[in-house]
């Protein structure tokens, strides 16, 4: 019987298959951030062991750094303290740090890409469940707590179980304005927040297949939402173009050798999951969340849907929602491009197309935080920073920012704000926030109505991510 | 890692179901580089008001429930990877969660510290809630080398999975690391024909 994509990266990265269904399985990359790194560390230093493998560590400051004057010192003194620690532990333990500053800088899901870091047939992790993103690459790619940073630290291995395997196809063309993020959520929505726990997830079909690399990576970044451990997508022609010529991607005859194996990385015909979904693109509409979930998503132009469920209607309280009602025409207070999910050049891009010789609305706050400073680099040289800060959108520097609050860049009580980000749980954006997730299109189109329209009656053409 | 043989205790109920790890502790109270003290924060914005006053329907608020054991709703800790989310109910007090669905991350950092989550079947959730309801004072027993839960007022009882490894684990107080750092040896041969494109 053939090899699924998953089993046949993962079965090339086990040192040893120990007793109880455990197996120690071999990492290639490791990203690291100030935010759960310190106490791993402090593991590290308390067992008086160095690290292990110290080259194939890499780290940047994103999830807790301000988006606004990066360029003076942290004012917030528990953030400024988080980020200090990461460059002494960095100095003391010889880690290559992309910090402020750095030409490099920025989100960790955005940089290992874009930076030629990330490549196909690698075991790829990060205390960060949106490691995932990575695995639009063909990569094993997945989020760990602390103490598993410490087991890499100390061992570049983790002790797993295998997780089992499902594929999701999606077959066929999408609509006008529907893109990754919709079919992402739309999945969710069908899946809900545990339908993927315990498996890793293979996308295929031709929806996938003919995305863009950072589309593919919005999918694969939200993985985690339907509580798989991970998702990926099996290299092709699109990934290995994309790669070539980044900073750190192998070049000439190793070029030509890596790609000539990263052939091999898809599922055999006859490799066998242990579950399939199919769906046809053609039904998926531009989607919208209105609960505090991801599950909780809906065609942008569809009615809330009824439910008694105590923990349904403490979603839609806390929304301030009723069930059957439509959400079309709701006037939003913030709209928020940004986070690991969509912050991409591709992302701003669509934003500036759309936007270019408009407002937005007077009454809402746009803000949009590109996910890296190449990112920022490259649209300041197209110009799209330019289009973006005429059409009213405030301009930020790179990092987490509003997707999970962490910083100052939160959305005040009680206020709507539609985003791009990858999270709409109570309070992930603030005390009393109330996250509507969407698609980038979706977000330039509502920043500049100031309301919920359906996207569909706003574009002419099929958008491309 | 503390051991953890057995647990007998009153149960705090939390009947919601995908608590997430944003709820058990949010995102700005994760600042700290160390791993104490992040009990005082757990459940922040169900606990306190946004003046920082304790919201009295809140379960945790209420003296009358009491105890080392979460029971909550299906599909807990899904979200973030953080561990932090671990650490504060560890930190808070709570040596076991009853539920019947965890997330993978949640549940993989829940046994790196001696936190044990308990997956139990829906009806005898539902039994626990029930039960509750009528008598603050519901206990459970939780034998880890038995894996066996029972309610103690009416001896229902049910197993409950756990892998192996991770249950002499927990029994023994041992983490994963001193288990890899044996393996070193085995690691740097792997290296020898690992090749990375």
């Amino acid at each position: 019987m053939g090899k699924t994509l998953f089993e046949k990266v993962w079965d090339s990265h086990i040192v040893d298959s120990v007793e109880s269904e455990q197996e120690i399985l071999y990492i290639d990359r490791h990203f690291i951030h100030e935010v759960t790194s310190p106490q791993a560390f402090e593991g590290i230093r308390r067992r008086g062991i160095g690290l292990f493998r110290k080259n194939k560590i890499v780290a940047t400051a994103d999830h807790n750094v301000p988006t606004k004057d990066q360029h003076l010192p942290i004012k917030d003194v528990l953030s400024k303290l988080q980020v200090d620690t990461l460059i002494q532990n960095c100095k003391d333990f010889g880690i290559d740090l992309y910090g402020l500053g750095h030409p490099y800088q920025g989100i960790v899901h955005v940089i290992g890409p874009e930076l030629g870091i990330t490549k196909p047939g690698m075991t790829i992790v990060c205390g960060d469940s949106h490691t995932s993103t990575h695995g639009a690459f063909g990569a094993i790619a997945f989020g760990i707590g602390t103490s598993q940073v410490e087991q890499v630290m100390a061992t570049q291995c983790l002790l797993l179980e295998r997780p089992k395997t499902m594929r999701i196809t999606i077959n066929g063309e999408l609509d006008r304005g529907v893109s990754s993020k919709d079919i992402i959520l739309y999945i969710i929505s069908k899946l809900s927040t545990a339908g993927g726990t315990g498996y890793f997830v293979e996308y295929a079909g031709f929806a996938i297949t003919s995305l863009s690399m950072e589309a593919r990576m919005t999918i694969c970044n939200m993985s985690i939402e339907m509580g798989a451990r991970g998702g990926m997508i099996a290299p092709d022609a699109i990934t290995f173009e994309y790669i070539k010529g980044r900073d750190f991607a192998p070049d000439g005859a190793a070029l030509e050798e890596a790609v000539k194996y990263w052939k091999t990385l898809y599922s055999d015909e006859d490799a066998c999951f242990d579950k399939e979904y199919t769906f046809e693109a053609e039904s998926i509409p531009p989607m919208i969340t209105y609960g505090t979930n991801p599950g909780m998503g809906i065609g942008i132009d569809e009615t809330i849907p009824k439910n008694d469920s105590d923990s349904f209607k403490k979603s839609l309280k806390y929304m301030n929602l009723e069930a059957g009602t439509y959400l079309l025409n709701k006037k939003i207070d913030h709209v928020f491009i940004g986070s690991c999910t969509n912050s991409r050049i591709e992302d701003l891009r669509i934003v500036a197309e759309y936007v270019k010789g408009k407002q937005k609305a007077d009454h809402v706050k746009a803000m949009i935080v590109p996910g890296s400073k190449q990112v920022e680099k490259q649209a300041r040289e197209e110009g799209i920073h330019q289009v973006l800060a005429d059409a009213g959108f405030e301009l930020r520097e790179p990092g987490c920012s509003a997707c999970l609050g962490m910083n100052e860049d939160k959305i005040p009580d009680g206020e709507y704000c539609v985003s791009t980000s990858n999270r709409n749980f109570e309070g992930r954006q603030g005390p009393g926030a109330r996250t509507m997730l969407v698609s980038p299109l979706t977000a330039a189109i509502i920043a500049i109505e100031g309301k919920i329209v359906d996207t569909r009656n706003f574009v002419n053409k099929i958008a491309t991510a | 890692m503390e051991k953890f043989k057995t647990l007998t205790s009153t149960i705090i109920p939390l009947a919601n179901e995908d608590i997430d790890t944003d709820q058990i502790i949010p995102a700005r109270f994760l600042k700290s580089t160390t791993r104490e003290g992040f009990g005082k924060n757990l459940f922040r914005d169900w606990r306190f008001d946004s003046e920082g006053d304790l919201k009295e329907d809140f379960i945790l608020n209420d003296p009358s429930y009491s105890g080392s054991i979460l029971v909550a709703g299906k599909n807990f800790g899904c979200g973030s990877s953080r561990e932090h989310a671990a650490w504060a109910l560890y930190d808070f007090g709570f040596r076991a969660i009853v539920s019947s669905y965890f997330a993978d991350i949640f549940k993989g950092n829940a046994l790196n510290n001696g936190l044990l989550p308990v997956q139990v079947s829906d009806a005898f959730l539902e039994t626990i809630f029930e039960l509750v309801k009528q008598d603050k004072n519901t206990t459970l027993k939780i034998e880890l080398i038995d894996q066996q839960i029972s309610i103690s007022e009416t001896k229902n009882t049910e197993k409950f999975n756990i892998n192996a490894y991770k249950k002499t684990c927990l029994l023994n107080g041992y983490d994963d690391i001193d288990y890899l750092i044996s393996k070193k040896s085995q690691i740097e041969q792997f290296e020898q024909t690992h090749k990375e494109f």
